[in-house]
Protein backbone atom coordinates (compact mmCIF):
# COMPACT_ATOMS: atom_id res chain seq x y z
CA UNK A 1 0.00 0.00 0.00
CA UNK A 2 1.36 3.40 -0.93
CA UNK A 3 1.67 5.78 1.96
CA UNK A 4 0.83 8.84 -0.13
CA UNK A 5 -2.38 7.78 -1.74
CA UNK A 6 -4.12 7.34 1.61
CA UNK A 7 -3.46 10.91 2.77
CA UNK A 8 -6.77 12.77 2.94
CA UNK A 9 -7.28 15.34 0.21
CA UNK A 10 -8.65 18.65 1.31
CA UNK A 11 -10.69 20.90 -0.90
CA UNK A 12 -8.68 24.10 -1.04
CA UNK A 13 -11.35 26.57 -2.08
CA UNK A 14 -11.36 28.33 1.33
CA UNK A 15 -7.87 27.38 2.34
CA UNK A 16 -6.59 30.96 2.57
CA UNK A 17 -8.98 32.71 4.92
CA UNK A 18 -8.95 31.80 8.62
CA UNK A 19 -11.88 29.52 9.41
CA UNK A 20 -13.62 31.34 12.29
CA UNK A 21 -13.51 34.65 10.48
CA UNK A 22 -15.01 33.11 7.40
CA UNK A 23 -17.72 31.41 9.43
CA UNK A 24 -18.72 34.51 11.30
CA UNK A 25 -19.03 36.53 8.14
CA UNK A 26 -21.03 33.79 6.46
CA UNK A 27 -23.39 33.56 9.44
CA UNK A 28 -23.93 37.34 9.52
CA UNK A 29 -24.60 37.44 5.80
CA UNK A 30 -27.07 34.60 6.06
CA UNK A 31 -28.88 36.23 8.98
CA UNK A 32 -29.14 39.57 7.12
CA UNK A 33 -30.41 37.72 4.07
CA UNK A 34 -33.05 35.91 6.09
CA UNK A 35 -34.19 39.15 7.70
CA UNK A 36 -34.49 40.89 4.33
CA UNK A 37 -36.44 37.99 2.89
CA UNK A 38 -38.81 38.10 5.84
CA UNK A 39 -39.41 41.81 5.32
CA UNK A 40 -40.18 41.47 1.63
CA UNK A 41 -43.87 40.62 1.99
CA UNK A 42 -44.84 43.22 4.65
CA UNK A 43 -43.05 46.00 2.74
CA UNK A 44 -44.74 45.00 -0.51
CA UNK A 45 -48.14 45.06 1.21
CA UNK A 46 -47.48 48.51 2.68
CA UNK A 47 -46.36 49.92 -0.68
CA UNK A 48 -49.39 48.51 -2.49
CA UNK A 49 -51.68 49.74 0.26
CA UNK A 50 -50.30 53.27 0.04
CA UNK A 51 -50.50 53.21 -3.74
CA UNK A 52 -54.10 51.99 -3.87
CA UNK A 53 -55.06 54.57 -1.25
CA UNK A 54 -53.43 57.42 -3.13
CA UNK A 55 -55.16 56.29 -6.30
CA UNK A 56 -58.48 56.52 -4.45
CA UNK A 57 -59.30 52.86 -4.96
CA UNK A 58 -59.93 52.02 -1.31
CA UNK A 59 -62.02 53.84 1.24
CA UNK A 60 -59.92 56.23 3.34
CA UNK A 61 -62.35 55.66 6.21
CA UNK A 62 -61.99 51.87 6.28
CA UNK A 63 -58.38 51.68 5.16
CA UNK A 64 -56.50 54.89 5.90
CA UNK A 65 -53.17 54.76 4.10
CA UNK A 66 -49.92 54.00 5.96
CA UNK A 67 -48.83 57.63 5.71
CA UNK A 68 -52.06 58.84 7.32
CA UNK A 69 -51.70 56.26 10.11
CA UNK A 70 -48.11 57.37 10.64
CA UNK A 71 -49.20 61.04 10.86
CA UNK A 72 -51.84 60.11 13.39
CA UNK A 73 -49.21 58.20 15.38
CA UNK A 74 -46.96 61.28 15.42
CA UNK A 75 -49.87 63.45 16.53
CA UNK A 76 -50.68 61.08 19.41
CA UNK A 77 -47.05 61.11 20.38
CA UNK A 78 -46.77 64.91 20.37
CA UNK A 79 -49.93 65.52 22.39
CA UNK A 80 -48.61 63.07 24.98
CA UNK A 81 -51.78 60.96 24.74
CA UNK A 82 -49.84 58.00 23.47
CA UNK A 83 -47.27 58.02 26.23
CA UNK A 84 -49.93 58.29 28.90
CA UNK A 85 -52.12 55.50 27.49
CA UNK A 86 -49.15 53.28 26.92
CA UNK A 87 -47.96 53.81 30.49
CA UNK A 88 -51.37 52.94 31.93
CA UNK A 89 -51.65 49.82 29.77
CA UNK A 90 -48.15 48.64 30.56
CA UNK A 91 -48.71 49.11 34.28
CA UNK A 92 -51.91 47.06 34.12
CA UNK A 93 -50.25 44.26 32.19
CA UNK A 94 -47.27 44.19 34.52
CA UNK A 95 -49.49 44.02 37.61
CA UNK A 96 -51.90 41.43 36.16
CA UNK A 97 -49.15 39.29 34.67
CA UNK A 98 -47.05 39.50 37.81
CA UNK A 99 -49.97 38.41 39.96
CA UNK A 100 -51.30 35.65 37.68
CA UNK A 101 -48.00 34.26 36.48
CA UNK A 102 -46.49 34.45 39.97
CA UNK A 103 -49.40 32.50 41.42
CA UNK A 104 -49.31 30.05 38.52
CA UNK A 105 -45.64 29.39 39.21
CA UNK A 106 -46.11 28.90 42.94
CA UNK A 107 -49.24 26.75 42.67
CA UNK A 108 -47.76 24.78 39.77
CA UNK A 109 -44.68 24.00 41.85
CA UNK A 110 -46.74 23.01 44.89
CA UNK A 111 -49.02 20.74 42.85
CA UNK A 112 -46.04 19.27 41.03
CA UNK A 113 -44.15 18.54 44.22
CA UNK A 114 -46.94 17.08 46.33
CA UNK A 115 -49.38 14.39 45.33
CA UNK A 116 -51.71 15.45 48.13
CA UNK A 117 -51.85 19.04 46.89
CA UNK A 118 -52.29 17.72 43.37
CA UNK A 119 -55.33 15.69 44.38
CA UNK A 120 -56.68 18.65 46.32
CA UNK A 121 -56.28 21.30 43.62
CA UNK A 122 -55.62 20.03 40.14
CA UNK A 123 -59.12 18.91 39.12
CA UNK A 124 -60.61 22.20 40.31
CA UNK A 125 -57.98 24.23 38.48
CA UNK A 126 -58.55 22.22 35.30
CA UNK A 127 -62.27 22.98 35.57
CA UNK A 128 -61.71 26.70 36.04
CA UNK A 129 -59.39 26.65 33.05
CA UNK A 130 -62.27 25.58 30.83
CA UNK A 131 -64.32 28.72 31.59
CA UNK A 132 -64.15 30.79 28.38
CA UNK A 133 -61.89 33.68 29.19
CA UNK A 134 -63.86 36.47 27.50
CA UNK A 135 -67.17 35.35 28.96
CA UNK A 136 -66.24 36.38 32.50
CA UNK A 137 -65.25 39.92 31.54
CA UNK A 138 -68.68 41.35 32.37
CA UNK A 139 -68.71 39.50 35.63
CA UNK A 140 -65.32 40.93 36.57
CA UNK A 141 -66.56 44.45 35.77
CA UNK A 142 -69.63 43.80 37.94
CA UNK A 143 -67.56 42.47 40.81
CA UNK A 144 -64.58 44.75 40.71
CA UNK A 145 -65.99 47.86 38.96
CA UNK A 146 -64.48 49.52 35.92
CA UNK A 147 -61.41 50.62 37.84
CA UNK A 148 -58.01 49.02 37.78
CA UNK A 149 -58.97 45.95 39.80
CA UNK A 150 -61.21 44.30 37.20
CA UNK A 151 -58.59 44.71 34.49
CA UNK A 152 -55.73 43.45 36.58
CA UNK A 153 -57.83 40.47 37.71
CA UNK A 154 -58.76 39.55 34.15
CA UNK A 155 -55.13 39.70 33.02
CA UNK A 156 -54.10 37.70 36.10
CA UNK A 157 -56.72 35.05 35.41
CA UNK A 158 -55.51 34.66 31.84
CA UNK A 159 -51.81 34.55 32.78
CA UNK A 160 -52.28 32.02 35.56
CA UNK A 161 -53.14 28.87 33.60
CA UNK A 162 -50.30 28.44 31.09
CA UNK A 163 -47.67 28.99 33.73
CA UNK A 164 -49.49 26.72 36.15
CA UNK A 165 -49.70 23.89 33.64
CA UNK A 166 -46.18 24.11 32.29
CA UNK A 167 -44.58 24.50 35.72
CA UNK A 168 -46.51 21.45 36.92
CA UNK A 169 -45.45 19.47 33.83
CA UNK A 170 -41.88 20.67 34.22
CA UNK A 171 -41.68 19.36 37.78
CA UNK A 172 -43.21 16.04 36.82
CA UNK A 173 -40.98 15.60 33.79
CA UNK A 174 -37.83 15.74 35.89
CA UNK A 175 -35.79 12.72 34.83
CA UNK A 176 -36.48 9.92 37.31
CA UNK A 177 -32.99 8.54 36.81
CA UNK A 178 -31.54 11.77 38.17
CA UNK A 179 -33.48 11.28 41.41
CA UNK A 180 -31.43 8.12 41.95
CA UNK A 181 -28.26 10.06 41.22
CA UNK A 182 -28.98 12.67 43.88
CA UNK A 183 -29.78 9.94 46.39
CA UNK A 184 -26.37 8.43 45.73
CA UNK A 185 -24.85 11.91 46.05
CA UNK A 186 -26.52 12.22 49.43
CA UNK A 187 -28.73 15.26 48.64
CA UNK A 188 -31.24 16.30 51.27
CA UNK A 189 -34.86 16.93 50.23
CA UNK A 190 -34.17 20.64 50.11
CA UNK A 191 -31.06 20.21 47.97
CA UNK A 192 -32.98 17.89 45.66
CA UNK A 193 -35.58 20.62 45.20
CA UNK A 194 -33.14 23.45 44.61
CA UNK A 195 -30.49 21.60 42.62
CA UNK A 196 -32.53 19.08 40.67
CA UNK A 197 -36.24 19.84 40.46
CA UNK A 198 -36.05 23.61 39.97
CA UNK A 199 -33.40 23.58 37.22
CA UNK A 200 -35.26 20.75 35.49
CA UNK A 201 -38.43 22.87 35.57
CA UNK A 202 -36.92 25.97 33.94
CA UNK A 203 -37.69 24.93 30.31
CA UNK A 204 -41.36 24.37 31.20
CA UNK A 205 -41.51 27.67 33.06
CA UNK A 206 -40.06 29.58 30.11
CA UNK A 207 -42.63 28.07 27.76
CA UNK A 208 -45.35 28.91 30.29
CA UNK A 209 -44.16 32.53 30.49
CA UNK A 210 -44.37 32.94 26.72
CA UNK A 211 -47.91 31.60 26.55
CA UNK A 212 -48.98 33.56 29.64
CA UNK A 213 -47.64 36.79 28.18
CA UNK A 214 -49.57 36.29 24.96
CA UNK A 215 -52.79 35.80 26.94
CA UNK A 216 -51.96 38.80 29.13
CA UNK A 217 -51.95 41.12 26.10
CA UNK A 218 -55.24 39.74 24.80
CA UNK A 219 -56.80 40.17 28.24
CA UNK A 220 -55.55 43.73 28.42
CA UNK A 221 -57.16 44.67 25.11
CA UNK A 222 -60.44 42.99 26.02
CA UNK A 223 -60.63 44.58 29.46
CA UNK A 224 -59.77 48.05 28.18
CA UNK A 225 -62.33 47.84 25.40
CA UNK A 226 -65.13 46.55 27.64
CA UNK A 227 -65.12 49.36 30.11
CA UNK A 228 -62.33 51.77 30.68
CA UNK A 229 -61.45 55.44 30.72
CA UNK A 230 -57.77 55.10 30.04
CA UNK A 231 -55.19 52.97 28.29
CA UNK A 232 -54.42 51.99 24.73
CA UNK A 233 -57.59 49.94 24.38
CA UNK A 234 -59.68 52.89 25.55
CA UNK A 235 -57.89 55.13 23.04
CA UNK A 236 -58.94 52.73 20.30
CA UNK A 237 -62.57 52.49 21.49
CA UNK A 238 -62.80 56.24 21.76
CA UNK A 239 -61.36 56.69 18.27
CA UNK A 240 -63.79 54.12 16.90
CA UNK A 241 -66.70 56.06 18.35
CA UNK A 242 -65.37 59.18 16.59
CA UNK A 243 -64.77 57.15 13.41
CA UNK A 244 -61.09 58.08 13.69
CA UNK A 245 -59.89 54.87 12.04
CA UNK A 246 -56.20 55.81 11.78
CA UNK A 247 -55.94 55.78 15.60
CA UNK A 248 -57.51 52.33 15.68
CA UNK A 249 -54.78 51.19 13.33
CA UNK A 250 -52.12 52.83 15.48
CA UNK A 251 -53.50 50.90 18.46
CA UNK A 252 -53.46 47.60 16.60
CA UNK A 253 -49.90 48.18 15.43
CA UNK A 254 -48.76 49.07 18.93
CA UNK A 255 -50.34 45.99 20.51
CA UNK A 256 -48.71 43.84 17.88
CA UNK A 257 -45.36 45.46 18.48
CA UNK A 258 -45.63 45.16 22.26
CA UNK A 259 -46.54 41.49 22.01
CA UNK A 260 -43.67 40.81 19.66
CA UNK A 261 -41.16 42.76 21.77
CA UNK A 262 -42.02 41.03 25.04
CA UNK A 263 -41.95 37.67 23.29
CA UNK A 264 -38.50 38.46 21.92
CA UNK A 265 -37.38 39.39 25.40
CA UNK A 266 -38.53 36.04 26.76
CA UNK A 267 -36.89 34.18 23.87
CA UNK A 268 -33.66 36.03 24.64
CA UNK A 269 -33.89 35.08 28.31
CA UNK A 270 -34.65 31.52 27.30
CA UNK A 271 -31.52 31.39 25.12
CA UNK A 272 -29.37 32.59 27.97
CA UNK A 273 -30.91 30.39 30.67
CA UNK A 274 -31.16 27.31 28.50
CA UNK A 275 -27.83 27.56 26.70
CA UNK A 276 -27.16 23.99 27.83
CA UNK A 277 -29.84 22.67 25.50
CA UNK A 278 -28.08 23.96 22.41
CA UNK A 279 -29.92 25.52 19.50
CA UNK B 1 -5.29 -9.96 58.22
CA UNK B 2 -7.76 -7.12 58.64
CA UNK B 3 -11.52 -7.57 58.30
CA UNK B 4 -13.09 -7.13 54.88
CA UNK B 5 -14.28 -3.69 53.80
CA UNK B 6 -17.54 -5.11 52.49
CA UNK B 7 -19.16 -8.14 54.10
CA UNK B 8 -22.25 -9.78 52.66
CA UNK B 9 -23.74 -12.71 54.51
CA UNK B 10 -26.60 -14.90 53.35
CA UNK B 11 -28.26 -12.10 51.39
CA UNK B 12 -31.66 -12.86 49.89
CA UNK B 13 -33.93 -10.65 47.84
CA UNK B 14 -37.12 -11.26 45.98
CA UNK B 15 -39.42 -8.93 44.12
CA UNK B 16 -43.15 -9.32 44.45
CA UNK B 17 -45.41 -8.25 41.64
CA UNK B 18 -49.19 -8.61 41.73
CA UNK B 19 -49.22 -12.14 40.39
CA UNK B 20 -45.96 -13.73 41.48
CA UNK B 21 -42.71 -13.27 43.30
CA UNK B 22 -39.29 -13.48 41.67
CA UNK B 23 -36.30 -14.48 43.75
CA UNK B 24 -33.59 -12.19 42.42
CA UNK B 25 -30.82 -13.18 44.85
CA UNK B 26 -30.36 -16.25 47.03
CA UNK B 27 -27.78 -16.92 49.71
CA UNK B 28 -25.19 -14.44 48.51
CA UNK B 29 -21.92 -14.57 50.47
CA UNK B 30 -19.25 -12.09 49.49
CA UNK B 31 -16.33 -10.40 51.22
CA UNK B 32 -14.41 -7.66 49.49
CA UNK B 33 -11.11 -6.45 50.89
CA UNK B 34 -9.97 -2.88 50.71
CA UNK B 35 -8.30 -2.07 47.38
CA UNK B 36 -9.74 -5.09 45.59
CA UNK B 37 -11.17 -4.91 42.08
CA UNK B 38 -14.02 -7.41 41.89
CA UNK B 39 -15.79 -8.03 38.61
CA UNK B 40 -19.22 -9.68 38.58
CA UNK B 41 -20.36 -11.49 35.49
CA UNK B 42 -23.48 -13.45 34.68
CA UNK B 43 -26.32 -13.73 32.18
CA UNK B 44 -29.10 -11.16 31.97
CA UNK B 45 -31.55 -11.24 34.84
CA UNK B 46 -29.31 -13.04 37.30
CA UNK B 47 -29.53 -10.21 39.81
CA UNK B 48 -26.25 -8.35 39.19
CA UNK B 49 -27.86 -4.92 39.28
CA UNK B 50 -29.95 -5.88 42.28
CA UNK B 51 -26.83 -6.94 44.18
CA UNK B 52 -25.05 -3.67 43.36
CA UNK B 53 -28.10 -1.58 44.22
CA UNK B 54 -28.39 -3.29 47.60
CA UNK B 55 -24.73 -2.55 48.34
CA UNK B 56 -25.34 1.07 47.28
CA UNK B 57 -28.30 1.30 49.63
CA UNK B 58 -30.70 2.07 46.76
CA UNK B 59 -32.54 -1.15 47.48
CA UNK B 60 -32.94 -3.20 50.65
CA UNK B 61 -32.15 -6.86 51.03
CA UNK B 62 -34.79 -9.02 52.66
CA UNK B 63 -32.71 -11.23 54.88
CA UNK B 64 -29.01 -11.38 55.53
CA UNK B 65 -26.54 -8.66 56.35
CA UNK B 66 -24.58 -6.23 54.25
CA UNK B 67 -21.88 -4.28 56.07
CA UNK B 68 -19.46 -1.64 54.89
CA UNK B 69 -16.52 -1.09 57.27
CA UNK B 70 -18.41 -3.14 59.83
CA UNK B 71 -21.52 -0.91 59.69
CA UNK B 72 -24.82 -2.15 58.24
CA UNK B 73 -25.82 -0.20 55.14
CA UNK B 74 -28.80 2.01 55.87
CA UNK B 75 -29.23 3.89 52.63
CA UNK B 76 -27.42 5.54 49.76
CA UNK B 77 -24.63 8.01 50.44
CA UNK B 78 -21.39 9.42 49.14
CA UNK B 79 -19.26 6.68 50.74
CA UNK B 80 -20.71 4.30 48.13
CA UNK B 81 -20.09 5.70 44.65
CA UNK B 82 -22.39 4.39 41.93
CA UNK B 83 -21.89 4.48 38.18
CA UNK B 84 -24.99 3.62 36.18
CA UNK B 85 -25.00 2.23 32.68
CA UNK B 86 -25.91 5.71 31.39
CA UNK B 87 -23.81 8.67 32.59
CA UNK B 88 -26.82 10.44 34.15
CA UNK B 89 -25.27 13.91 34.20
CA UNK B 90 -27.19 17.07 35.00
CA UNK B 91 -27.75 18.44 31.48
CA UNK B 92 -27.83 22.07 32.67
CA UNK B 93 -24.41 21.92 34.33
CA UNK B 94 -21.00 22.10 32.69
CA UNK B 95 -18.53 19.25 33.10
CA UNK B 96 -16.76 20.83 36.07
CA UNK B 97 -20.03 21.75 37.77
CA UNK B 98 -21.38 18.25 37.20
CA UNK B 99 -18.33 16.87 38.94
CA UNK B 100 -18.62 19.34 41.80
CA UNK B 101 -22.44 18.89 41.95
CA UNK B 102 -23.44 20.22 45.37
CA UNK B 103 -19.93 21.32 46.29
CA UNK B 104 -18.86 24.86 45.49
CA UNK B 105 -16.10 25.34 42.93
CA UNK B 106 -15.31 28.60 44.68
CA UNK B 107 -13.75 26.63 47.50
CA UNK B 108 -10.08 26.26 46.61
CA UNK B 109 -9.84 22.67 47.83
CA UNK B 110 -12.84 21.63 45.70
CA UNK B 111 -11.48 23.57 42.72
CA UNK B 112 -8.09 21.89 42.84
CA UNK B 113 -9.55 18.43 43.41
CA UNK B 114 -11.95 18.85 40.47
CA UNK B 115 -9.10 20.02 38.23
CA UNK B 116 -7.04 17.04 39.30
CA UNK B 117 -9.92 14.64 38.56
CA UNK B 118 -10.51 16.21 35.15
CA UNK B 119 -6.88 15.40 34.39
CA UNK B 120 -7.21 11.91 35.84
CA UNK B 121 -10.18 11.04 33.61
CA UNK B 122 -8.48 12.74 30.65
CA UNK B 123 -11.00 15.51 30.04
CA UNK B 124 -8.64 18.49 29.93
CA UNK B 125 -10.15 21.27 27.84
CA UNK B 126 -13.73 20.13 28.41
CA UNK B 127 -14.27 21.61 31.88
CA UNK B 128 -16.70 24.21 30.54
CA UNK B 129 -18.50 21.96 28.05
CA UNK B 130 -22.12 20.90 28.52
CA UNK B 131 -23.08 17.18 28.56
CA UNK B 132 -24.72 17.42 25.13
CA UNK B 133 -21.30 18.25 23.67
CA UNK B 134 -19.71 15.06 25.02
CA UNK B 135 -19.47 11.58 23.54
CA UNK B 136 -20.82 8.65 25.55
CA UNK B 137 -17.38 7.69 26.81
CA UNK B 138 -16.52 11.24 27.87
CA UNK B 139 -19.82 11.62 29.70
CA UNK B 140 -19.22 8.38 31.56
CA UNK B 141 -15.79 9.65 32.62
CA UNK B 142 -17.47 12.76 34.04
CA UNK B 143 -19.77 10.49 36.04
CA UNK B 144 -16.76 8.59 37.36
CA UNK B 145 -15.01 11.82 38.35
CA UNK B 146 -18.19 12.99 40.10
CA UNK B 147 -18.21 9.82 42.19
CA UNK B 148 -14.48 9.93 42.91
CA UNK B 149 -14.57 13.53 44.16
CA UNK B 150 -16.56 12.23 47.14
CA UNK B 151 -13.75 9.81 48.01
CA UNK B 152 -16.05 6.77 48.23
CA UNK B 153 -14.95 3.77 50.25
CA UNK B 154 -16.19 1.65 47.39
CA UNK B 155 -17.07 2.40 43.77
CA UNK B 156 -19.92 0.33 42.30
CA UNK B 157 -20.13 0.21 38.51
CA UNK B 158 -23.17 -1.36 36.84
CA UNK B 159 -22.21 -2.22 33.25
CA UNK B 160 -20.65 1.23 32.93
CA UNK B 161 -19.26 0.67 29.42
CA UNK B 162 -22.08 -1.49 28.08
CA UNK B 163 -23.38 1.19 25.75
CA UNK B 164 -20.00 2.11 24.26
CA UNK B 165 -18.35 0.85 21.08
CA UNK B 166 -15.48 -1.63 21.37
CA UNK B 167 -12.66 0.91 20.95
CA UNK B 168 -14.07 3.40 23.41
CA UNK B 169 -14.74 0.57 25.82
CA UNK B 170 -11.12 -0.64 25.67
CA UNK B 171 -9.95 2.92 26.29
CA UNK B 172 -12.33 3.34 29.22
CA UNK B 173 -11.10 0.11 30.78
CA UNK B 174 -7.57 1.49 30.71
CA UNK B 175 -8.69 4.81 32.21
CA UNK B 176 -10.46 2.92 34.99
CA UNK B 177 -7.39 0.80 35.72
CA UNK B 178 -5.28 3.98 35.90
CA UNK B 179 -7.71 5.42 38.42
CA UNK B 180 -7.68 2.24 40.45
CA UNK B 181 -3.88 2.19 40.53
CA UNK B 182 -3.68 5.91 41.27
CA UNK B 183 -6.38 6.10 43.98
CA UNK B 184 -6.57 2.53 45.22
CA UNK B 185 -10.38 2.82 45.38
CA UNK B 186 -12.10 -0.52 46.00
CA UNK B 187 -14.26 -1.37 43.00
CA UNK B 188 -17.04 -3.77 42.09
CA UNK B 189 -17.85 -3.77 38.39
CA UNK B 190 -20.73 -5.65 36.82
CA UNK B 191 -20.38 -6.68 33.20
CA UNK B 192 -21.67 -8.97 30.46
CA UNK B 193 -18.30 -9.02 28.78
CA UNK B 194 -15.89 -11.86 29.67
CA UNK B 195 -12.87 -9.96 28.34
CA UNK B 196 -13.74 -7.00 30.50
CA UNK B 197 -14.17 -9.18 33.58
CA UNK B 198 -10.77 -10.82 33.10
CA UNK B 199 -9.00 -7.64 32.02
CA UNK B 200 -10.06 -5.63 35.08
CA UNK B 201 -10.81 -8.00 37.93
CA UNK B 202 -8.43 -9.18 40.58
CA UNK B 203 -11.31 -11.52 41.31
CA UNK B 204 -14.23 -12.60 39.12
CA UNK B 205 -17.56 -13.57 40.64
CA UNK B 206 -19.78 -15.69 38.42
CA UNK B 207 -23.53 -15.45 38.99
CA UNK B 208 -26.21 -17.78 37.70
CA UNK B 209 -29.86 -16.84 37.19
CA UNK B 210 -33.21 -17.99 38.61
CA UNK B 211 -32.54 -17.57 41.45
CA UNK B 212 -29.45 -15.38 41.40
CA UNK B 213 -26.66 -17.24 43.12
CA UNK B 214 -22.88 -17.09 43.13
CA UNK B 215 -21.77 -20.02 41.02
CA UNK B 216 -18.07 -19.64 41.44
CA UNK B 217 -15.22 -17.24 41.74
CA UNK B 218 -11.89 -17.01 40.03
CA UNK B 219 -8.89 -15.11 41.38
CA UNK B 220 -7.03 -13.64 38.44
CA UNK B 221 -3.34 -13.88 39.17
CA UNK B 222 -2.06 -11.81 36.28
CA UNK B 223 -0.15 -8.59 36.70
CA UNK B 224 -1.59 -5.35 35.31
CA UNK B 225 -1.72 -4.13 32.60
CA UNK B 226 -2.95 -7.37 31.12
CA UNK B 227 -2.46 -8.37 27.51
CA UNK B 228 -5.74 -9.58 26.04
CA UNK B 229 -3.95 -11.59 23.36
CA UNK B 230 -1.66 -13.46 25.78
CA UNK B 231 -2.11 -17.19 26.41
CA UNK B 232 -2.45 -16.65 30.15
CA UNK B 233 -5.31 -14.20 29.53
CA UNK B 234 -7.01 -16.69 27.23
CA UNK B 235 -6.68 -19.39 29.91
CA UNK B 236 -8.75 -17.26 32.27
CA UNK B 237 -11.32 -16.58 29.55
CA UNK B 238 -11.73 -20.33 29.06
CA UNK B 239 -12.15 -20.87 32.76
CA UNK B 240 -14.97 -18.31 32.89
CA UNK B 241 -16.56 -19.81 29.78
CA UNK B 242 -16.38 -23.28 31.28
CA UNK B 243 -18.25 -22.02 34.35
CA UNK B 244 -20.96 -20.65 32.09
CA UNK B 245 -21.26 -23.96 30.28
CA UNK B 246 -21.77 -25.67 33.59
CA UNK B 247 -24.54 -23.17 34.39
CA UNK B 248 -26.13 -23.85 31.01
CA UNK B 249 -26.04 -27.61 31.58
CA UNK B 250 -27.68 -27.15 34.96
CA UNK B 251 -30.37 -24.93 33.45
CA UNK B 252 -31.03 -27.48 30.70
CA UNK B 253 -31.13 -30.27 33.23
CA UNK B 254 -33.69 -28.45 35.34
CA UNK B 255 -35.99 -27.45 32.50
CA UNK B 256 -35.57 -30.89 30.90
CA UNK B 257 -36.81 -32.51 34.08
CA UNK B 258 -39.83 -30.25 34.01
CA UNK B 259 -41.06 -31.37 30.60
N1 LIG C 1 -37.97 -3.43 40.66
C1 LIG C 1 -38.18 -4.71 40.31
N2 LIG C 1 -39.42 -5.23 40.39
C2 LIG C 1 -39.65 -6.52 40.04
N3 LIG C 1 -38.69 -7.36 39.61
C3 LIG C 1 -37.44 -6.91 39.53
C4 LIG C 1 -37.10 -5.56 39.86
N4 LIG C 1 -35.78 -5.37 39.67
C5 LIG C 1 -35.31 -6.55 39.24
N5 LIG C 1 -36.29 -7.47 39.15
C6 LIG C 1 -36.13 -8.87 38.74
O1 LIG C 1 -35.03 -9.40 39.44
C7 LIG C 1 -34.23 -10.19 38.59
C8 LIG C 1 -32.81 -9.66 38.57
O2 LIG C 1 -32.80 -8.37 37.97
P1 LIG C 1 -31.47 -7.53 37.76
O3 LIG C 1 -31.85 -6.25 37.13
O4 LIG C 1 -30.74 -7.46 39.04
O5 LIG C 1 -30.66 -8.44 36.73
P2 LIG C 1 -29.29 -8.15 36.00
O6 LIG C 1 -28.42 -9.30 36.28
O7 LIG C 1 -28.79 -6.81 36.35
O8 LIG C 1 -29.72 -8.20 34.49
P3 LIG C 1 -29.10 -7.39 33.26
O9 LIG C 1 -27.80 -8.07 32.96
O10 LIG C 1 -30.09 -7.60 32.17
O11 LIG C 1 -28.93 -5.98 33.68
C9 LIG C 1 -34.89 -10.19 37.22
O12 LIG C 1 -35.63 -11.37 37.10
C10 LIG C 1 -35.80 -8.99 37.27
O13 LIG C 1 -36.95 -9.26 36.51
MG1 LIG D 1 -28.48 -4.97 35.27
Amino acid sequence: MSSHSSAPRRTSKWAHSPPEHRNRRAVLLRRAGDALLGLLLPVAVLVLWQWFGDAGRISPLLFPTPSVIWASFLWLLETGMLGESLGVSLARTAAGFGLGAGLGLVVGLAVGLSRVIERLLDSSVQMLRMIPHISVTFLFVLWFGIGETSKIMLIAKGSFFPLYIYTFLGVRNTDNKLFEVVRVLGYSRFKTLVRLVLPATVPGVMLGIRLSLAIAWVSLVVSEMMGSTSGLGYLMMDARAMSDTPIVFVGIALFTLLGKLTDMLVVYMERRLLAWRGS
Amino acid sequence: MSAALLEIENLNKSFRTDSKSVQALRGIELDVREGEFVTVIGPSGCGKSTLLRIIAGLERGETGTVKLSGEPIRGPGIDKGFIFQEPRLFPWLTVEKNIAADLSLRKPEVRSKVDELIRLVKLEGFAKAYPRELSGGMAQRVAIARALLRKPKILLLDEPFGALDAFTRAHMQEVLLDIWKHNGTTMILVTHDIDEAVFLGSRIMILKPRPGEIRGQIAVELSYPRKKASTAFQEYRYRVLREFERIDELAWGESGAGI
